[in-house]
């Protein structure tokens, strides 16, 4: 029967794989091109190009290749959109709002929250905890940051106490899920619920109806010397903020204490065969809690980034829904690290983009804020690669 | 073996009864768990915790809370309030009522989906797509007549809201993405499309207020009939959320469809086996979810809201209420409604409209998101109320016995021994 199939197959120079890649690319150049640097000014161009790579995805598609077919002609249908939109605006407008440089400095100030928050996801979710709490961790963290760097005149202090805060209401969540078995949704809406209510209730009772004092410690921006000056590079990366190297820095680290140590075994194998770890001794409880804490810790360093970092001040319910923007990040990038962490670029970019294009069409600006959400829903249907769980995510594990 | 097990196995064995479980013991169990003891516990504990943080931060949790339940308007029930007492009382407990009205539709559209095995956390998404179509239909077909308008209305926002959550349901049915997920996803779509409709330039926006980011007003003929009160007064909303409410209870417990969910509920192989279409019948309690939620927004609109603010799509936490008050009333329609008058009374007693605080209201306010928080961080696991409840059950029982038997002491030592002391001796 295989044989029979082989044998009617015709013969191909390419791969039903690098017909669908390539149709993706294809269909990506056709946007690209009328951006700057490029800025081709006539939609034919983007059109054949287009072309080709829904001839590609087509190709692939008849290859076998489903998904990554299906994404190609999908490409290159939004392809055409966008260059249609651009040879319709002006030049200048175009300049204004890819001006590359300050987009990839604002893409990085909003991924870094969502960074912080996205790999305490990854890590709570290897060792089996569903983390919903992340929105209320990174909030304590906005709060208690301020807090500590205005009472201890340090941000350094700040950043401490935002961890030892979101690490609190961490143990709490793990409490409830681990101990009590607790739906770990439902407890971490509780969570949530709480974070807010702690927040905004010490934000009136510490510093009243004026709000958190003007002259908090901040994060200091890493100003740096080589490159500060030099055109691009010194305009996107010349002067980010020491936590967004810190997050950067930190994926590389955990990638490889999730998947080159010992620890790092342990923490998975706790979140996908819980009772084979326990055979072998690993205390599932012990590693949970562990990881659920330190989760709770990133979030909170997330979100103390925003007040303490950012901002300098916090206002109620500051973080408003970047918890859940990180916790879609981490499923975007497949429970990984480095996933993670072009999920959160993807999503920084949209919002800095959204920006820039509010400058000039505000009602397009709106419609921009919901890009990365169509995006995570599209790829938690499975259209662009399969993300899966951790195969004891939520679970919560019972010793016999 | 589930923790709720062990409780029950842990009084059985107290009661003197055979350690062994069976099925039909468990399924009384549960049963009673359904009851009101454990949701009011619940919520005592929640109440005595956040209490003690209003009296950790100087303030007097007793005369607080008797501030927050006058402000309920609970107290024009009490006859010996009158006057200008009662005027008000009167008008707080509309509030309560009026906010109780959308609490218990976005509640049923959580516990709906609950009772078939799944999350909604999209009842914001939903009810946010229910008032975007709500205020779009009120605000336009001016000529047509009053009843045929708010039909039309309410009927529309719950087609938007079926329609929103059937997007998760078919993702489910479809290609498994988690509902949990993909309902997050389609708040925050909602919640930016409703910006971007009624936001300056918009494509609902009110031209006639073009510096504020407003829709259009609701028509007269399309506005709810008040019954009660004349300032913002309570509506005919309330009847059909009632109507609902008890169309849900029918509808999980005598339908098919009821009988269906329930099943893929308990064990989607099981229904599978059984010759039930899982995906089917996670679509359509998807699409009656986000119906319940539409109707929900429409009867805000309708009843006292009349316009939107991208403002109010942007600060809603309705959504998250309809999980406490979903989860707190046992996700069944006597007791979501019992959960969703509480909510609304708390809404209300602690808003900046009750002016009888004693302490600063906006201190009140995020108290009632601590009360809440741990109110759903309880419900997420009854053992502790469980724990409580059997251990203050113990204490009863031992007292009996000292009292009523006449039994040697030693022997009665003997007896407590396995029970109290455990690892005493």
């Amino acid at each position: 029967m295989s044989v029979g199939s082989l044998a009617i197959a015709p013969p191909r120079a390419v791969s039903a794989k690098q017909a669908g890649i390539a149709g993706v690319v294809l269909g990506a150049l056709a946007w690209v091109i009328t951006i700057p640097p490029l800025e081709v000014r006539s939609v034919v161009p983007s059109i054949v190009l287009a072309v080709a790579g829904i001839l590609a995805g087509a190709w692939s598609l008849a290859g076998g290749e489903r998904k990554l077919g299906i994404e190609a002609i999908l490409v290159a249908v939004v392809a055409v959109a966008g260059a249609v939109a651009s040879a319709k605006s002006s030049v200048a407008t175009l300049e204004s709002v890819f001006t590359w440089s300050a987009l990839v400095a604002a893409t990085l100030r909003y991924a870094t929250p969502l960074l912080f928050a996205g790999l305490g996801g990854v890590i709570s979710e290897s060792s089996g905890v569903i983390n919903i709490g992340l929105e209320g961790m990174m909030l304590m963290g906005c709060f208690w940051g301020i807090y500590g760097s205005d009472l201890l005149h340090s941000w350094v202090w700040g950043m401490l106490v935002a961890m030892l805060a979101g690490g609190l209401l961490a143990l709490l969540h793990a409490f409830f899920s681990i101990n009590l078995r607790a739906n770990q949704i439902v407890s971490g809406t509780g969570i949530n619920f709480l974070a807010l209510g702690i927040t905004g209730y010490f934000l009136e009772y510490h510093y009243g109806p004026n709000g958190t004092p003007l002259n908090i410690s901040q994060v200091p921006n890493v100003h740096l010397p080589l490159i500060q000056h030099v055109g691009f590079f010194g305009a996107a990366f010349g002067s980010a903020n020491l936590m967004t190297w810190v997050g950067l820095a930190l994926v590389p680290a955990l990638t490889f204490f999730l998947f080159r140590t010992r620890g790092g075994l342990r923490l998975r194998s706790v979140g996908e065969k819980p009772r084979a770890a326990d055979t072998v001794g690993v205390s599932v409880i012990r590693i949970r809690y562990v990881a659920v804490v330190v989760s709770g810790m990133f979030a909170a360093l997330g979100g103390a980034y925003l007040s303490v970092g950012f901002v300098g001040s916090f206002s109620n319910n500051m973080t408003n829904g970047r918890g859940f923007i990180a916790l879609a990040a981490m499923i975007f990038g497949k429970w990984r690290p480095w996933g993670t962490l072009w999920a959160c670029l993807l999503f920084g970019l949209g919002n800095a983009l959204s920006d820039r294009i509010s400058g000039v069409n505000q009602t397009l600006g709106t419609l921009f804020e919901a890009l990365p959400y169509v995006l995570t829903l599209v790829a938690v249907a499975g259209l662009v690669g399969r993300s899966r769980a951790p195969a004891a995510d939520g679970i919560p594990y019972v010793r016999e | 073996m589930s923790l709720l097990e062990e409780e029950l196995q842990a009084e059985a064995e107290e009661a003197g009864a055979a350690a062994a479980l069976s099925p039909a013991s468990l399924t009384a169990f549960r049963r009673g768990l359904s009851g009101i003891t454990v949701p009011i516990l619940t919520t005592v504990i929640a109440f005595v915790a956040g209490g003690l943080i209003v009296l950790a931060t100087g303030h007097n949790p007793l005369s607080t809370y008797s501030s927050i339940f006058n402000g309920t308007g609970l107290n024009w029930l009490f006859p010996w309030v009158g006057g200008a007492e009662r005027a008000t009382a009167a008008g707080n407990l509309q509030q309560t009522l009026l906010n109780a009205t959308p609490l218990i539709l976005v509640g049923l559209a959580v516990a709906f989906a609950f009772r078939a095995g799944m999350f909604n956390i999209g009842g914001q998404g939903q009810y946010t797509v229910g008032w975007i179509v709500a205020v779009w239909v009120g605000s336009s077909f001016s000529g047509m007549p009053p009843v045929l308008h708010i039909a039309f209305a309410i009927v529309a926002a719950a087609a938007a809201g079926g329609a929103w959550a059937g997007i998760a349901g078919v993702l489910k049915a479809t290609t498994g993405a988690n509902e949990v997920i993909s309902t997050i996803m389609l708040n925050w779509i909602a919640i930016w499309f409703g910006v971007y409709c009624f936001q300056l330039g918009g494509p609902l926006h009110n031209p006639h207020m073009p510096s504020t980011p407003v829709s259009n007003s609701v028509v007269g003929g399309a506005k709810l009939p008040v019954i009660w009160g004349s300032l913002q007064g309570l509506d005919v909303g309330i009847f059909i959320s009632l109507a609902l409410a008890v169309l849900f209870g029918l509808m999980i417990n005598r339908s098919r469809l009821g009988y269906e969910a329930r099943t893929v509920g308990f064990n989607p192989q099981a229904a599978d086996y059984a010759g039930m279409n899982v995906g089917r019948t996670w679509i359509r309690v998807m699409v009656i979810c986000g119906a319940f939620a539409g109707v929900a927004a429409s009867l805000d609109i309708l009843g006292w809201k009349f316009n939107l603010f991208t403002n109010d799509i942007q600060t809603s936490q309705i959504g998250f209420y309809g999980i406490a008050v979903a989860l707190l009333g046992r996700t069944t329609a006597g007791g979501t409604v019992a959960a969703a008058l509480l909510w609304g009374a708390l809404l209300t007693g602690t808003s900046s409209r009750n002016f009888n605080l004693s302490i600063d209201p906006t201190l009140v306010q995020y108290l009632t998101f601590m009360i809440e928080g741990i109110i759903v961080l309880l419900v997420s696991t009854d053992v502790i109320t469980l724990r409580l409840l059997r251990g203050g059950r113990r204490i009863g029982v031992v007292f009996k016995r000292r009292r009523s038997e006449e039994v040697p002491a030693n022997q009665v030592a003997a007896n407590e021994t396995g029970a109290n002391q455990g690892g005493g001796k």
